[in-house]
């Protein structure tokens, strides 16, 4: 047996069993991680981070002085790419103020992994026309996904939904150097959460695979508070650098949802017919659960469906999603046994997030995660979305619009839809004079294979696949009408509209969740 | 040579379009601008060019500002702004008909005795309030182009509601009607003339204080159905009671002409009229905004009209025809609503007016019979019939003795119902 002497002088066989055996050289030393950083094998393999040495004793040093000191210690260099979350949504001061401040510092052919974008962000659009931004990955929204479809994005985007996005950060498909995540509330240590603060958010879940598998993670916060930060949403073991600032956003745009029921005749209307649909589907059991976004639509149906349940005595186990005032009420009067929220969209959500531990703040894993052993979408009775298109195979469209332009991201939409046991698009049957009813939609977001019924004011329209459902919403007496009847029907009122015209050039590429391609978007001709 | 005068039409909102002609000596040209344009600009141009064509316009420049307007609305705004500039049919009656479309409509006359238990109005001049409108269960349309149109809007606005009228995509459910200007004044007879070809149902006639405005009226609808060549007597006429004068005549109206199908109430113009101060009172107490007839809120009693009510039921009854409530406007408020339905029910009122879709429901409902009022119907004849076939003189239902009138209430009552869905 071949034996060393380690950093203390006693021996050491190199090797015992077939371990070979690494010496002690010191409590800080870290000669295995030297090692493993060193391995071709692993530091190739994507989607392991990149490791940190072992910490030194005491307490890390991880408050940076000022942005400058930030980005001095981060060593940001062309070609990056860098993550944000739009968990503030249109209150977020930080994507533009990073941006800003590398674009400053000389940085260029950056790529951004955003959770989503909101209006705030068009005033990316200058940067990607000065090549500081080259990519995004992830979600484009408004200017800057118009600015894609008009080719002014060097490199191909690549879309993802929310499940999508962390799985391809766990799959390594989508290497992040540095994640910026803005916190309402965290401290020195870069525990953080979203709960409390002038820039309360509620939940804190987007950036959770990012402070994981990123290879530098940022807190930045305007409400520090000192060790530790309870409860951590985002655990401070995992982030590199902390940030004080003034303000990480307008906190009247962080949750500025509007929870007044929509008083638009038709989105009431439809609103009422998805009620009634999934009670006569027989849906609406003891115990059911259901997803429903915070739109004009899902908001009234959400209401509709509650008029139901009180009326039939029945309550359901848990809603998911987006958090909103009407959901928070009704887990009051207990006709919901718990809130499963995501994203808080009204400050009533952010309350009962941080006070009620029925209302439990989750993130893309464990509420959409791909490579999870079922998530919490997979636990839904019904999940009602919205739609910018549907097809006659019930395809969805719901990031194009039909002249061609990207102008939103994919959210949670696949997500829920490939995992709930029953998928319900609400959407009106046309938009001023724009048809959503399409012989083929523009872009394929979401497979028919997955959508089960469209509900619109011109009837309801349930795929082929679900004769069970057919059965029952005809025995209720719904107005249910084909698909193929009511695109008719539509084209009537419309008129046919012209096809958009394309060049070849793909400006994006859409991921189906498992990081597969479902469909391409291309550069659109100018008019 | 004639001079033409720059004109405009439309509105830049939703669902509408601003038409502007501009008269040259250039030859004509069109500019469109849309927010569908990438979909629909071709389309949106061959609709402004054939327009053109039909009024015979060589000159000039026509330029279209679109936010996603449906076809017959941008034909209508596009008709328009060149009549406005002077222009005038180029083409005859029949080629008229095929072009527009009416000789296409497939409408059946109303029947007089339909239940009318929501009525739903609709400002005539908003293109994104008339599109859905046929969707909502209303038993009867009337888009409004009296109160809810400004008077420089007129004439856009009764264009505008031709070609709904004429849409048989759009209008298939609902009985359709038109509320027209008061008879007395040139832009009610403009009305008439404007819409008749498009075949409305039934004409609301407001402001109605005689027997001889309801006269006036079916001569009017007389004269053009015959040049329209649709079947006499075939357009209803709901007159609409809502001043003092006309509760006062109310007896007279409701026999003034076969055509008349029911008599409405108008609350508002009518406190106004009998200087109650019951509208300043709800004014201060209003917690929602005016909607577009100006009209406000009020709590869903109403003693300054009872007795106008009341005179309008009997008056209605008398001439076997349905007295129809006025509209309620708070919205929010459906137990307030219910209430103000069940109150005019008792009165003797067959229906209500309302002015936003999500009202229609509750008004239908609560002028349909309930559950226990049909049960205790049926009881009631059957006890009757019983007693006729056990040969005895009078029927009994519990220890309660049936009369005859509450037989017939109660066979009313199943009829009703069974005209009603």
């Amino acid at each position: 047996m071949e034996w060393k002497t380690n950093a203390l002088g006693r021996a050491i066989p190199l090797k015992i069993e077939g371990r070979k055996l690494v010496p002690f050289a010191g409590a800080f030393a870290d000669p295995t991680g030297a090692a493993i950083a060193a391995s071709k094998d692993i530091s190739t393999q994507s989607g392991k981070k990149k490791l940190r040495p072992v910490p030194w004793r005491g307490k890390p040093d991880k408050l940076t002085k000022s942005w400058d000191d930030l980005f001095d210690r981060l060593d940001i260099h062309d070609g990056a790419t860098i993550s944000f979350h739009h968990h503030l949504r249109d209150g977020d001061a930080i994507v533009l103020e990073v941006v800003k401040r590398l674009a400053e510092r000389g940085i260029r052919n950056l790529t951004l992994a955003p959770s989503a974008l909101f209006s705030v962000h068009d005033a990316l659009v200058p940067y990607i026309r000065a090549g500081v931004i080259t990519k995004i990955e992830g979600s484009m929204n408004g200017a800057v996904g118009a600015a894609c479809s008009r080719g002014e994005m060097p490199k191909t985007c690549v879309l993802r939904s929310h499940g999508g996005r962390q799985r391809a950060i766990q799959d390594g498909d989508l290497k992040i150097d540095v994640a910026f995540i803005a916190a309402p509330c965290a401290d020195a240590f870069g525990n953080a959460n979203g709960l409390y603060g002038k820039s309360a958010c509620g939940p804190l879940g987007y950036p959770k695979p990012d402070s994981e598998y990123a290879d530098k993670v940022t807190v930045i916060t305007d409400n520090l508070v000192s060790y530790p930060c309870l409860p951590w949403a985002i655990c401070g073991s995992n982030v590199d650098y902390v940030l004080q600032v003034e303000s990480i956003g307008d906190s009247s745009k962080i949750v500025s949802g509007t929870t007044r029921l929509t008083r638009s005749p038709t989105q009431l209307l439809i609103a009422d017919l998805t009620a009634r649909f999934i009670e006569a589907a027989g849906l609406m059991h003891e115990g059911f659960s259901f997803q429903a976004g915070a739109g004009g639509i899902s908001l009234a149906a959400t209401v509709f469906l509650a008029e139901r349940m009180r009326r039939a005595g029945v309550k359901a186990s848990f809603a998911h999603g987006g958090a909103t005032k009407v959901l928070v009420d009704l887990l009051k009067e207990g006709l919901l046994s718990s809130i499963v929220d995501l994203q808080s969209f009204d400050l009533d959500a952010v309350r009962s997030c941080a006070e009620n531990p029925s209302h439990v703040a989750s993130d893309p894993f464990i509420s959409y995660g791909p490579r999870s052993a079922g998530c919490v979408a997979s636990m839904l009775d019904v999940a009602i979305l919205g739609a910018t298109e549907i097809d006659l195979g019930f395809n969805v469209n719901v990031v194009t619009h039909s002249d061609g332009l990207l102008l939103h991201g994919t959210g949670g939409h696949s997500d829920a839809a490939a995992s709930a046991g029953c998928t319900i698009i609400t959407a009106p049957s046309f938009r001023k004079r724009i048809p959503i009813v399409r012989e083929e939609v523009t872009t394929v977001t979401c497979p028919g294979e997955v959508v089960d019924v469209l509900v619109t004011e011109r009837g309801i329209a349930i795929n082929p696949r679900r004769e069970d459902l057919l059965e029952r919403a005809k025995k209720a007496d719904l107005p249910c009408i084909k698909i193929s009847e009511l695109l008719h029907d539509v084209r009537e009122i419309t008129g046919a509209p012209e096809l958009p015209r394309f060049k070849d050039r793909v400006v994006a590429m859409i991921e189906w969740r498992d990081g597969s391609i479902i469909d391409v978007v291309r550069e659109i001709e100018s008019i | 040579m004639t001079e033409y005068t720059p004109s405009t039409a439309g509105t830049l909102s939703k669902s509408d379009c601003l038409a502007v002609y501009r008269p040259s000596k250039e030859p004509v040209s069109v500019t469109v601008r849309s927010s569908v344009g990438r979909l629909f600009g071709r389309s949106i141009e061959d609709t402004a060019k054939s327009m053109l064509g039909v009024f015979g316009v060589k000159t000039g420049l026509l330029e279209i500002d679109d936010d996603g307007a449906l076809n017959l609305v941008l034909s209508a705004r596009i008709e328009t702004t060149l009549r406005l500039a002077g222009f005038e049919l180029n083409i005859s009656l029949p080629e008229r008909d095929r072009t527009f479309s009416a000789a296409k409509i497939q409408r059946e006359p109303s029947a007089k005795q339909l239940p009318r238990r929501a009525r739903l109005y609709i400002p005539g001049n908003q293109p994104n309030l008339m599109i859905n409108a046929d969707l909502f269960g209303a038993d009867t349309l009337i888009f409004d182009l009296e109160d809810s149109v400004p008077p420089e809007r007129k004439l856009e606005a009764r264009i505008l509601v031709r070609y709904m009228l004429s849409d048989t995509h759009l209008f298939r459910e609902s009985e359709l009607a038109v509320r027209i200007n008061p008879i007395d004044s040139s832009c009610g007879r403009e009305d008439l003339e404007e819409i008749v070809n498009s075949r409305p149902q039934a004409i609301v006639l407001p402001k109605c204080e005689s027997a001889r405005d309801i006269q006036v009226l079916d001569a009017e609808l007389a004269r053009l159905e015959a040049r329209e060549g649709l079947p006499l007597g075939s357009i209803l006429i709901l007159p609409l009671i809502e001043t003092a004068a006309g509760v006062l005549a109310a007896k007279e109206i409701a026999a003034a002409s076969p055509r008349n199908a029911a008599l409405c109430f108008g609350y508002e113009d009518f406190i106004s009229d009998i200087h109650s101060s019951a509208g300043e009172r709800s004014l201060r107490s209003a917690s929602t905004p005016a909607n577009h007839d100006g009209e406000m809120p009020h709590s869903s009693s109403q003693p300054e009209a009872l007795l106008a009510k009341q005179m309008i039921v009997l008056a209605a009854r008398a001439a076997g025809i349905d007295p129809l409530d006025s509209v309620i406007s708070d919205t929010e408020d459906k137990e307030a609503l219910r209430s103000s339905c069940e109150e005019a029910r008792v009165l003797g009122m067959s229906g209500k007016a309302v002015i936003y879709p999500v009202q229609i429901p509750t008004v239908k409902s609560a002028f349909h019979p309930s559950e226990e009022e049909i049960m205790q119907a049926k009881a009631i004849v059957e006890a009757y019939e019983r007693s006729v076939v056990e040969g005895k003189g009078t029927a009994a239902l519990g220890d309660t003795m049936i009369d005859v009138p509450v037989v017939e209430r109660a066979w009313r009552l199943l009829n009703d119902y069974r005209i009603g869905d």
